[in-house]
């Protein structure tokens, strides 16, 4: 939609003579072919088989195989058993959000408008942890946390932590892996959209008695929206459903929706709860997207 | 932007016809749905073996669970060895991560009788006794297997989930105990001490394999690992809950236990022998301690999964591999228990230190208190993994 919108119209323009009519009328779909053919066999196909498989009778197993009894019941169960890890997940990555925030502005707004000629070091900067493995990245952090590790001894030092205190496996560190592996989802986005922003517009902003506050608000805030939101999305989404931080950095009290999908599906072979869950999962994420695009209100991300 | 005057737009039909389409389509597939059993009987999943014309055989395995030759990687030397004496190609795969990983992978094609591409896999215990539960693996000729007829120890013959010892045969051992880094702890020996002691609060980890974590504790509280009650499960499953809920418990790992040890970030921990051993090698205050209740034997079985093309082949590569010999090579690198009877004698030459280690070589005393787990049908493995996953919080 975004790239349609910005499409000249051709209705000023005289039309375009109506040669090889039937070439050009095919053209679109053969263009969309490879991408809903894709759609269609690694996305539309298993979800329909996971939906199946979330309303399989739960008494069924492996070996006798699982009759399709429109289980819904399914739903309910699943959300009674794990309804904390759900919560968990929804709080941590909310929380990873609002620190990635904090961070990822300031610092998509420095790279694009502020950084010069070093643009592209630090747009590199930014991409080039992408490029060693999640789980690699999140060992170093495991590395980072450690007991006996500087960070923790400064904070002992200091008196932020107490004398046994520790980092690794708490909620602290879950959340610190979530911000820090979605950052770059949250920070290229918004650079984009900043750096379209033109400085003139400040300009005119503070030549009418705004003050850079005001001027943030009324003018950088509002053009980087598109950025924001898809930002916000990009970041929101995964950290939501991520296990590896949970897994690696904390420890049980600290499992989100994720681990549990993964021990249902992997580890107790209970894939009519498994099913399950990803849908909750799915809906759950859908819903706070739909409400956030609605009040938000921007036609651009979608 | 849209005129609200126009409410039925070309794209709001299309979206509207499609989007009921899809519905109706999806409606329909999932009505027709559901799944057949994946339980195979050996009548009605027959393999074919093409040993004799094909002289190949595809080896999957654990990382680093193979020797390797010291001044090339590449090079496997008992492996090479094989393929010299018997002219059979081996196609060594390390895709074995994770036992249930692992089980995710072939379980659509052994479930419907097709071939995984493999013909021999390492699987531990109690993965093993679920495919053969299901009927997956192939029943192996013994006759072809004079070694490991001849070697194989005896206290793992006769394992409750392949009573005539025709199914699963042990890659490597290990036991499950405790271990513990005396750089930062005193000396630990009891389970006990592990889940109460207050100075290990916080830095202390178990497995989060089910038989090793409940089967130690199992028998911390006097019951036999190998014949329980789903009360005494119950019993132990408590145990272990009030060590979580107190904080004593860290975290629930699998392998990835064995670098926090070393960093002194865990104090304490239930591990497995092989890699304490390992650990020991470059920092001896590491320790692998055998509680006085008694300690949990397992094994990495090599099985033939159904509609594999070779058996003849992998029996045959079983076979070289309980050659004592061979045996003592392989456990010289890994450092895991050698099932292989006179494998000991053999390793006399190769290094004395580890013919004598005992989580190499146990003696019989050791071996007197090490126990294998229970083997479960479905509903039990169900009802136990549940529980179990529920307490270490997944």
């Amino acid at each position: 939609m975004s790239a349609l919108a910005h499409v000249p119209t051709s209705a000023g323009k005289p039309a375009p003579p109506p040669v090889r009519r039937g070439r050009s009328r095919l053209l679109p779909y053969l263009l969309l072919l490879p991408g809903a053919v894709w759609l269609l066999v690694f996305f539309a196909v298993p979800l329909v088989q996971l939906a199946s498989a979330s309303l399989y009778d739960p008494a069924g197993s492996l070996s006798t195989g699982y009759a399709m009894t429109w289980a819904f019941g399914n739903y309910p169960d699943a959300l009674q058993a794990y309804w904390p890890q759900f919560s968990r997940s929804f709080l941590y990555s909310a929380i990873a959000l609002v620190l990635a925030l904090l961070m990822g502005y300031p610092l998509a707004y420095a790279i694009a408008q502020k950084a010069g000629r070093w643009k592209n070091l630090l747009l590199v900067a930014v991409v080039a942890p992408m490029f060693t493995s999640f789980l690699v990245r999140t060992l170093a952090w495991k590395t980072i946390l450690s007991d006996n590790g500087a960070l923790v001894g400064l904070l002992r030092d200091v008196h932020l932590l107490g004398p046994d205190g520790r980092l690794l496996a708490t909620p602290i560190a879950v959340v610190l892996g979530l911000t820090y592996n979605f950052l770059p989802f949250l920070v290229l986005p918004l650079y984009a959209s900043l750096e379209r922003l033109d400085p003139r517009l400040l300009e005119a902003a503070s030549d009418l008695y705004a003050s850079p506050l005001r001027a943030f608000a009324k003018v950088t805030l509002p053009l980087s929206m598109p950025g924001l939101i898809a930002g916000t999305l990009l970041f929101f989404i995964p950290a939501t459903g991520d296990y590896i931080n949970a897994e690696l950095l904390g420890t049980p009290n600290e499992y989100m929706i994720g681990n549990v999908i993964d021990s249902a599906f992997l580890v107790r072979l209970d894939y009519p709860q498994g099913a399950a869950l990803s849908f909750l999962l799915m809906a759950a994420i859908l819903a706070i997207v739909f409400v956030y695009l609605r009040r938000a209100g921007t036609e651009e991300v979608l | 932007m849209r005129s609200p005057l126009r409410t039925l737009t070309r794209r709001g039909l299309l979206t509207g016809t499609v989007g009921s389409a899809a519905l109706l389509a999806t409606a329909g597939a999932l009505a027709g749905c559901g799944t057949k059993g994946a339980q195979q009987t050996e009548a009605g999943c027959k393999s074919e073996d093409l040993s004799a014309t094909e002289k190949e055989v595809a080896f999957s395995n654990w990382p680093q669970y193979m020797d390797t030759d010291e001044k090339d990687e590449s090079k496997r030397p008992t492996l090479d060895a094989f393929v010299a004496a018997t002219g059979i190609q081996v196609t060594y795969t390390e895709d074995v991560n994770d036992n249930n990983e692992f089980f995710g992978k072939v379980r659509n094609q052994l479930a419907g009788c097709q071939s995984t591409g493999r013909d021999i896999m390492v699987l531990t215990d109690w993965m093993a006794a679920r495919v053969i539960r299901l009927g997956w693996v192939q029943k192996l000729d013994k006759s072809k297997m004079p070694n490991v007829e001849a070697n194989l120890l005896q206290s793992l013959r006769g394992r409750s989930f392949d009573a005539e010892t025709q199914l699963a045969v042990p890659w490597q051992s290990g036991l499950a105990g405790l271990a513990y880094n005396a750089n930062v702890t005193k000396e630990i020996r009891t389970v006990d001490e592990l889940l109460t002691r207050p100075d290990l609060k916080g830095k202390v980890t178990v497995l989060s394999e089910m038989r090793d974590t409940i089967g130690l504790l199992l028998q911390s509280l006097g019951h036999d690992p190998a014949k329980f009650t789903s009360a005494q499960f119950d019993d132990a499953l408590n145990k272990l809950k009030k060590a979580v809920d107190s904080k004593q418990i860290r975290r629930f790992t699998g392998n990835d236990y064995a670098p926090d040890l070393a960093k002194g970030d865990i104090a304490a921990c239930i591990g497995w022998s092989g890699d304490v051993v390992q650990l020991g090698f470059d920092d001896e205050k590491i320790k692998f301690v055998v509680p006085e209740s008694g300690v949990m034997l397992w094994s990495d079985n090599m099985l033939v999964p159904n509609k594999a093309t070779h058996k003849a082949n992998a029996e045959a590569l079983m076979n070289h591999y309980y050659d004592p010999a061979v045996a003592a090579k392989l456990a010289a690198y890994v450092n895991y228990i050698c099932p292989v009877q006179g494998a000991q004698a053999e390793m006399e030459k190769i290094d004395p230190d580890l013919a004598s280690n005992p989580l190499i070589f146990p003696d019989d005393t050791m071996l007197s208190k090490a126990k294998v787990f229970m083997a479960l049908d479905e509903a039990q493995e169900k009802e136990y993994e549940t529980k179990f996953q529920q307490v270490i919080g997944a």
